[in-house]
Order: structure tokens, then C-alpha cells, then sequence
């Protein structure tokens, strides 16, 4: 796992000051008095989240809201909730019950702000045929029928798997994702440089890359946002899944909206550290397997079959 | 510090000057980077939406041709090694040639990657200290400290050795032959490391194989020094720098043998792929085959396969090597062979299928290529200034001024489209005081 070295209390100061003295040089040549060219500098010097101190972190968030709120002409708020003690989010899909109607898709789309145009989907269903089993190779996701579910198939959706030994964080050249304490791993939508490293290195493709200016209806924007999770995006930074840290962070939390919405019941959402959860009831007495089990990337993300 | 200006201003003076070929030559270069830039305004201002990489194929043709630059630049020492280490004379006459390939071999590498990045502007953040450089976890913030090693190892090098000529000052030994030494673990470092950014990803079995690097290196000490032959060929042609036959030819036997080891472990991956015949397989497929009726690389890399090995017998039989023609034919064939192996046909497939074995055929698209064209020919243009002033140094065309202030200029020409093996240039000497 990458984590952040604990740079000393020095490095830490001269390092902000550097990065002061450049914000204050190259802020001259700005228009004085513009606030949206100040606002862009803000942003382009801005640290990396986990760096921000309580008072700059204010400051981000309020930037943030204020810049999302003119944008779409309702109020907008940024959350920053920390994890939660002794919690490890797991979910598991009960493969018999999954119909494959792909209302979790959009359900995913809305809650988390994801670009209509182009559109970018956190969820992809496959459709398998019973036949050949769970093999990917035989995997369509653009099936197009009248109605679901069709005879001699069945349907797997993949997002995140949330793995406890995440390659893609591994790989990043500028520690913008990393895994936080309840299992979630996060981007920063600020810090990414967007060299999609993390994609290549992404076993489930779960992680999509904003190629143009992700574009929402100001009516269909989610006002409720997560600053680590369904922010409004610029183009050119790289997204995922994050088990809606926005609505399962809270407390009392939320359900996340795939699997609110799910018709069947074949999703299941819950903490991995409570013995008496649903989901580590079915993890003792389902058949449960996990994606890709060979690269040993351990998902928190299962799949079994309840009947 | 006053020597230091005045040998700028010199060599400022020095490019300004030159044939009309020359100038010609330099425009058009200018023109191409002007059009590469204004596709560069468009893609920051549309976003990569304007490039055929989707999430599916999330890296396409500035990675392949990064990576193909990448073994341009190490190739380099493959002149330093015999230069400096064994002391060979032939090639130490212009060993600094290469090593100023090298500089802006690295240079199209670092525009490579920025076109490719979502948010250039945030380079910073790859800066140690300032940023938040993931060293040593990930492989491309090594790649970020290699090149970045051996680009200013190179310059530091080329323009000591450079400067002090200029000055008619002899090297110091002790200054540049420790930075020599350090440059060749360097030139296999900055393979090695590009080669481990792709062979670490256990989710992408075509570059999970663990003769990848050597394949790299192999596939390196052909393209590299293939381009430099070429150009050191123009360059005895039509400027008057003279290249001895005996170098050329060892470059040309050390190529031969480069590349019959680079099809040996290309022979060697394919056999375990096929005769194994895992799911595995489709990537090779998909190159080689064509899957599920997709075949956009098929005819490129057969045409690479074509060229490699004929190329490979050309360098083989000493006939066909010690022949200026051939070598010139089989120099392009591998430089071309080469580009297509280690450029597309080393990056697209490992997408192809990609993870959830969905097939997203890529090509290239428009702004792509003239984005592409435009950092060739920032790289050629690089090239040109750096060798416009190398050249007259090592021929002792280009020096201080006897008054020790002022630069001499011996050659206003630099290459001719006459044949200059006969010294048929006129010369004109010009002391330009300052």
C-alpha cells in the first residue's frame, strides 16, 4: 500500500512557503480583483487532500461549494466525513436474484454525477450464458432485448471491487488514490493528473477517465456531494466507484443508491467487521466467490449464489 | 560566466547561419511544430475526447511512440560503451553525436507524455517535495527520475565536452568519464524502468511476461542505433564531418546481433503462448490473427515481422552490411520494423481484449497524428540545432576567436546538397566579435 510519508514539520513549512511565494508571484500576473482567475489559482496551487490543514480545507470546501452552486443554480454542499471507526465496507451481488434491468447503472449515474455526455457508467452488466459460466471471455455488456431477463443467460454486474490490495493506488505516480481506513478507495479529483496508469493497471475496469468535459442538467444534479466521492468532475481526471462515501458515511448512513434501487434484492451492502452484519451472514453460509481470485488484488466486493 | 554567454551568443550566431537547404529544412521543421502545437491548443481545449482512446484503450499512439523514443535514447550507448570504455577511436570521433540523439530522444519522450496527460498543468505534483512524487511504490515516478537522470547526465556530457573544445581546452578525464560510466547504467535503467511500467500490471497478461525487458533492450539496440547510422550517413554526405567506414560497420554488426536475440525472445513468447493455449492467448491473437473479426493490427505487425528479418540477414551477411545501399535499406527496415513492434504493436494489444474482455478497436485519430508529427519534428529540430553546432566544434570550424572574445566561424554552410566527399565547399572564414 502507498502511503504518505510523514514529511517532518519543516519540509512541510518550506514546501508551503515555496508553493506561497509562487501562488503570490504568478498571482500578480492575474487581473487583480477578477475572482474567477483568483479562483483558478486557488485551485492550481492547491495541495493534496490528505496534506490540506483544517483551515485550508475549509477553504477548499467553501471554494468548491461556491463554484458548484453559480454552475448549477442550486445549492450544492461538499462533504469532507472521515471514515468510520471499526468499519470495512464489503458488498456482496447475489448472482441467482440479478435480472439484469440495469437500473443499478443509473441509479449509480444520477446519485454520483456521472457525465451524461459523454456518458461514463461506474456499473457494467455483463451478460453470461449459463452455459459457459462465469467466463468472461463469452461476456456481452451491450445487450439490447425488449425484456430481462432472456432464457439461457445469466447477468453479473462489475464496478469497484474496493480490493484490500488495490493495484491501481500502487501505481499512481502522484499518490491521487489511495485505499481509506474503512476499505474505499478514493481519488482526488484535484490532484490527478490524469495519466490513466491507474486504468491500465485496473484488473475489473472499474476506473473511467473523463476524455471530454463531463456535462450533468443542472435539474438532474445530486446537490448532496462527498468531496472524495460525487463531486462534480472536471474533464481529464480519472473516477470509480466508492460505495457512495457521501451516503454511507453518514451516520445514520445510507444505503448506496445501486443497491436501493435494486428490484431483486440481489445486492447487499455491509460492515465486514460486524459479526452480526447480513453480509457476513452470507459470507459464512453462501457460495461466494470473488472476481479475478488468481491476481490476489482480495476485493471486498463478492458475488454468490443464494440459491 | 562571461566565457559561458559568450559561447551562447556564438552558437546563436552559428545556427542563424547556414545553407539555403538548411533553411529550408529548419522552416519546414518549424511549420510542422506550429501545426503539432495548434493540434495541442485544440486537445486542451476539447479535452483527449479529440484522440480515439476510450476507457477501454485508455493508452494509445503518444504512449507507443513514448515508448518507442525511450529505446531511441538508450541506444545511445551503444556508442559510449566502445568510445569510452574500450577506448576505441573510431567511434569516440563522435560519440558526442549520440549522446545528443539521447538529449532529444528524451526530449520527444517528455512531450509524449505530457499530450497524453489529462491535466499537464499539474506537473508539479510529480516534483519531489513539492509534490507527492510515489517513489518508490510506482513505476512511472521511476520512469520520471531515470529519464530525467539521464537526459541531464547527457547534456551535462555533450556540452562539457562541447564547451571545452570550443575553448580549445582538452576534456578533463576526471570530470566526464565518471559521468560516462554512471550514463550507461542510466541508458539501461531508463529501458528497464519503461519496460517494468508495463510488465508489473498483472491485469494486462500480454506485458506480464517476465522477458519483456530483455525484449525491450533487444528491440532498442536495433531502432537506435538503426536511426543513428541513418543520420550519421546523411551527415558524412552533406555536412564535412567525416565518419571512418569501420565504425559504421561495427554498429551495423552490433545490430545484427541485437536483433537476432530480439526475435529469439519474441520466438520464445510466442511458443509459450500458443503451445499453452490459455485465455491468455487473445492479446497475441488479436495482434497476429485478428479476434472475433477484429484485425487493425494484423497487416502492421506482419509488415514489422517482414522488415525484421530481412533487415536481421542484411546486418548478418558482411556483403550486404560493408554495401552502403543495403545498409541504408536495412537501417530503415528496422527503424520502421522496429516502430511498429515497440510503438502500436506493444501498447494496443495489451487493451485488446481489455479486462472484462470487451474488444474496442483503436486507431489513431487525426489530431493524434498531426500531434505526433508535431513533436517528430520538435525532436528533429532539437537535433538539428544541437548537431548545427557539434559538428563545426569537432571539425574545428567553430571556436573562440584569437582575441578569446569574439567566435570563429569556419563553416556558414553546414550541409550542402553537393556531394562534400570532395571537400568541394568552399569555405569561408568570418570572426563574429560580440
Amino acid at each position: 500500500m502507498s502511503e504518505i510519508k510523514n514529511n517532518s514539520y519543516d519540509q512541510h513549512r518550506s514546501r508551503r512557503k515555496f508553493l506561497k511565494g509562487m501562488a503570490a508571484g504568478i498571482g500578480l500576473i492575474a487581473l487583480p480583483g477578477n475572482e474567477a482567475s483568483a479562483s483558478i489559482w486557488e485551485e492550481f496551487f492547491q495541495k493534496h487532500f490528505r496534506e490540506l490543514s483544517k483551515d485550508e480545507l475549509k477553504g477548499v470546501i467553501t471554494r468548491l461549494e461556491k463554484d458548484y452552486s453559480k454552475k448549477y443554480g442550486k445549492q450544492v454542499t461538499v462533504k469532507t466525513t472521515p471514515p468510520i471507526e471499526g468499519v470495512r465496507y464489503g458488498y456482496a451481488l447475489d448472482i441467482s436474484r440479478c435480472i439484469g434491468c440495469r437500473r443499478c447503472v443509473y441509479a449509480c449515474v444520477k446519485e454520483n454525477n456521472q457525465s451524461r455526455d459523454p456518458q461514463i457508467h461506474w456499473i457494467r452488466v455483463l451478460q453470461l450464458d449459463k452455459e459457459k459460466g462465469v467466463d468472461l471471455s463469452h461476456a456481452e455488456q451491450y445487450y439490447n432485448p425488449e425484456k430481462v431477463p432472456e432464457k439461457g443467460h445469466f447477468y453479473m454486474p462489475v464496478q469497484c471491487q474496493q480490493c484490500e490490495k488495490p493495484p491501481c493506488t500502487k501505481v499512481c505516480p502522484v499518490q491521487a488514490t489511495w485505499k481509506e481506513n474503512d476499505g474505499i478507495v478514493v481519488v482526488d479529483y484535484n490532484w490527478c493528473i490524469g495519466c490513466r496508469y491507474c486504468m491500465a493497471a485496473c484488473p475489473y475496469g472499474a476506473r473511467h477517465f473523463n476524455f471530454g468535459k463531463p456535462s450533468i442538467p443542472a435539474s438532474e444534479v445530486n446537490p448532496v456531494t462527498h468531496y472524495l466521492g460525487n463531486r462534480p468532475r472536471p474533464k481529464g481526471v480519472v473516477e470509480k466507484c466508492t460505495f457512495c462515501v457521501q451516503r454511507t458515511r453518514e451516520q445514520p448512513g445510507r444505503y448506496p443508491a445501486c443497491e436501493e434501487i435494486c428490484p431483486v434484492g440481489a445486492r447487499k451492502f455491509g460492515n465486514l467487521l460486524d459479526p452480526e452484519s447480513e453480509i457476513r451472514y452470507l459470507m459464512e453460509k453462501k457460495r461466494v466467490f470473488i472476481l479475478k481470485e488468481d491476481l490476489n488484488t482480495q476485493p471486498k466486493f463478492f458475488y454468490f449464489y443464494a440459491t | 560566466m562571461k566565457n559561458i554567454w559568450n559561447f551562447f551568443t556564438g552558437t546563436i550566431v552559428l545556427v542563424s547561419k547556414g545553407s539555403k537547404a538548411y533553411y529550408c529544412w529548419v522552416i519546414t521543421l518549424l511549420v510542422l511544430m506550429g501545426i503539432g502545437a495548434s493540434a495541442y491548443i485544440y486537445q486542451l481545449n476539447e479535452g483527449l475526447i479529440v484522440t480515439n482512446m476510450r476507457d477501454q484503450v485508455s493508452w494509445g499512439f503518444y504512449i507507443s511512440n513514448f515508448t518507442f523514443m525511450v529505446g531511441v535514447a538508450a541506444a545511445a550507448v551503444l556508442l559510449v560503451i566502445p568510445a569510452y570504455v574500450y577506448g576505441w577511436g573510431p567511434i569516440k570521433e563522435f560519440a558526442v553525436l549520440g549522446e545528443l540523439l539521447a538529449v532529444s530522444a528524451i526530449v520527444m519522450c517528455m512531450l509524449f507524455v505530457t499530450v497524453d496527460l489529462g491535466h499537464p498543468e499539474r506537473f508539479w505534483h510529480l516534483i519531489p517535495k513539492i509534490g507527492l512524487l510515489n517513489f518508490p511504490q510506482s513505476l512511472l515516478a521511476w520512469d520520471v527520475v531515470v529519464l530525467n537522470t539521464y537526459l541531464v547526465l547527457n547534456l551535462t556530457i555533450s556540452i562539457y565536452i562541447l564547451y571545452s573544445l570550443y575553448y580549445k581546452r582538452e576534456p578533463k578525464h576526471n570530470f566526464y568519464t565518471p559521468l560516462v560510466l554512471l550514463s550507461i547504467p542510466s541508458a539501461i535503467s531508463i529501458h528497464t524502468v519503461t519496460a517494468f511500467l508495463y510488465n508489473g500490471l498483472g491485469a494486462r497478461p500480454f506485458w506480464n511476461s517476465s522477458i519483456l525487458v530483455p525484449r525491450f533492450l533487444a528491440s532498442a539496440f536495433c531502432s537506435g542505433p538503426a536511426f543513428m547510422l541513418l543520420i550519421f550517413l546523411l551527415v558524412r554526405r552533406y555536412t564535412k564531418f567525416r565518419i571512418k567506414d569501420e565504425a559504421i560497420q561495427k554498429i551495423a554488426e552490433i545490430m545484427a546481433y541485437a536483433m537476432f536475440i530480439n526475435l529469439l525472445l519474441l520466438g520464445a513468447e510466442l511458443f509459450k503462448e500458443y503451445y499453452t493455449d490459455t485465455v491468455h492467448l487473445d492479446s497475441f491473437k488479436y495482434l497476429l490473427q485478428g479476434l472475433h473479426g477484429h484485425s487493425a493490427l494484423v497487416p502492421w505487425i506482419w509488415t514489422a515481422m517482414i522488415f525484421n528479418v530481412t533487415a536481421f540477414f542484411l546486418f548478418l551477411i558482411p556483403a550486404t552490411r560493408r554495401n552502403n545501399t543495403t545498409l541504408v535499406i536495412g537501417c530503415i527496415l528496422v527503424f520502421i520494423g522496429v516502430y511498429i513492434e515497440k510503438g502500436m504493436g506493444l501498447v494496443i494489444p495489451g487493451f485488446i481484449p481489455d479486462t472484462l474482455h470487451e474488444i474496442y478497436e483503436y486507431s489513431p485519430s487525426g489530431t493524434e497524428l498531426l500531434l505526433a508529427m508535431g513533436i517528430w519534428a520538435t525532436g528533429l529540430f532539437v537535433y538539428t540545432m544541437l548537431l548545427r553546432v557539434a559538428i563545426p566544434i569537432l571539425n574545428g570550424d567553430f571556436h573562440v576567436a584569437d582575441d578569446g572574445v569574439g567566435s570563429f566561424i569556419g563553416d556558414e554552410v553546414f550541409f550542402s546538397t553537393q556531394d562534400s566527399e570532395e571537400g568541394t565547399v568552399v569555405e569561408e572564414k568570418v570572426v563574429v566579435s560580440h
